[in-house]
């Protein structure tokens, strides 16, 4: 239980040790440790970060689901006005092309009856002249009557 | 021990007594007793105390320097897992304690602490069993705890003293720090009454300055010492064992239990001690930091 010489070889054993671990245990554990902490803080921002834009692509689906929709709804209601429309025209031109039809059908009628009435007329005056030639004949000269004639069948 | 029988006191005298070795006249002679020891004054080595705890220390370094080498950012496992609790316990305690900045601190605390814990450790281990080990090897003593030696407590707290001095010396100036030594705690405006006080505040904080390293290596080697007495005296009862008596085996058992009890105890007293000396060297790095106490 001297105090000896061993004091100061303990002394000089423990400053070797001291910097020993200072140079070659504590800064390389120290700073793995640093490192993993920085990895670990940058992890988990990146978490946050992936999760902040899959709410965002979430909202961003919503929002584009949304407006397809709307999108769809408009076109459908485009169509089926145009839809309607369309029979509107339809219709319409229907009507149109059918009293066209039915004036011509009746300009038609009319145009054949007028014919039908010329002709009857220029027969109805042919038989008139044949007859009138058969009672007349012998009284009346054809010559001098045709005249009178041509106007009567005129007046017809 | 010997063949012979030995009386209790020769047996705690025994015990008690370092490997002290010196060389004189060109060879290595080792005292025999304890006269023999102080007769050899200061240029004597004890042996024992320097084996061990430099086996201690590379034993710590090598197992923490293997750890520190293959130290990555990844996951760790295994001994990492352990070392790096160890690490990061002193880190939050010198960040606890220590305010100023210097990375010498965490460093000189986690070597501290290990170091002593390991030394003290070494009280846990049955009394005569390294002894005897070196008995075999022809070393008649062998003290196998280092801090219970004063040179090994004493060596350890005149660097953290000589740290305090430097640090002190070097953020607060040859004034500053003469000024706390000697302005403080009395102080007084008029300039003469503290001329008066200034050798006052001298012996004050000369005691309190000294006491540092004194009561850091006392503290340390009492506990220890007074813990290895007690494991010395517990071994005794058992061994004036002469055949199967009712009192022999009541003794024996008594040993058994006892011993086993106090190093239980001890478990805690050496734990306690490596950190008390951590945690008082950072305090007192801290106070040598400080500009204004």
């Amino acid at each position: 239980m001297n105090i000896n010489a061993t004091l100061i070889a303990q002394a000089i054993m423990f400053a070797l040790f001291f910097w020993f671990c200072k140079s070659f245990v504590w800064t390389p554990i120290i700073n793995a440790l640093a490192a993993r902490q920085k990895q670990i803080a940058d992890g988990l921002a990146a978490a946050a970060d992936g999760r902040n834009s899959l709410e965002v692509a979430a909202k961003q689906s919503a929002e584009s689901l949304n407006q397809a929709k709307q999108k769809a709804s408009e076109i459908i209601a485009q169509a089926e006005k145009r839809a309607s429309q369309i029979v509107d025209e339809a219709k319409g031109s229907a009507k149109v092309e059918g009293e066209r039809i039915l004036v011509g059908a009746k300009a038609e009628i009319e145009q054949e009856v007028n014919r039908a009435k010329e002709s009857l007329r220029s027969q109805v005056s042919a038989l008139a002249v044949a007859g009138a030639e058969k009672i007349l004949r012998k009284e009346i000269d054809s010559k001098a009557h045709s005249e009178m004639l041509a106007k009567l069948a005129a007046e017809l | 021990m010997t063949t012979e029988t030995i009386t209790s006191s020769e047996y705690i005298k025994h015990h008690l007594q370092n490997l002290t070795c010196n060389i004189n006249a060109g060879h290595v002679q080792c005292a025999h007793s304890a006269e023999e020891a102080k007769k050899m004054g200061f240029w004597a080595l004890n042996v024992d105390t320097f084996v061990m705890s430099f086996i201690l220390g590379a034993l710590f370094l090598m197992l923490f320097h293997g750890v520190a080498k293959r130290a990555s950012s990844g996951i760790p496992a295994g001994i990492q897992n352990f070392v790096e609790w160890v690490v990061d316990f002193i880190d939050g305690s010198v960040r606890g304690s220590f305010s100023g900045k210097n990375t010498l601190v965490a460093p000189l605390a986690l070597t501290i602490f290990v170091w002593i814990f390991l030394m003290n450790f070494m009280d846990l281990f049955p009394i005569d069993f390294l002894p005897k080990v070196a008995e075999s090897f022809g070393f008649g003593h062998f003290k196998v705890v280092p801090s219970t030696d004063p040179n090994a407590t004493f060596g350890m707290s005149f660097v953290v003293f000589f740290l305090v001095i430097y640090y002190s010396l070097k953020s607060k100036g040859l004034g500053g720090f003469a000024a706390e030594l000697s302005m403080m705690p009395f102080q007084s405006k008029n300039p003469i009454i503290q001329a008066l006080f200034v050798p006052i505040n001298l012996i004050l904080e000369g005691v309190n300055l000294i006491a540092k390293p004194v009561s850091l290596a006392l503290r340390l080697f009492g506990n220890m010492y007074a813990g290895e007495m007690i494991f010395i005296l517990i071994a005794i009862m058992g061994s004036t064992w002469a055949g199967f008596t009712v009192a022999n085996i009541t003794l024996f058992g008594s040993q058994i239990f006892l011993s086993l009890g106090w190093a239980i105890f001890h478990i805690l007293i050496i734990t306690l001690q490596a950190f008390i000396f951590m945690t008082l060297t950072i305090v007192y790095l801290d106070m040598a930091h400080q500009e204004h106490h």
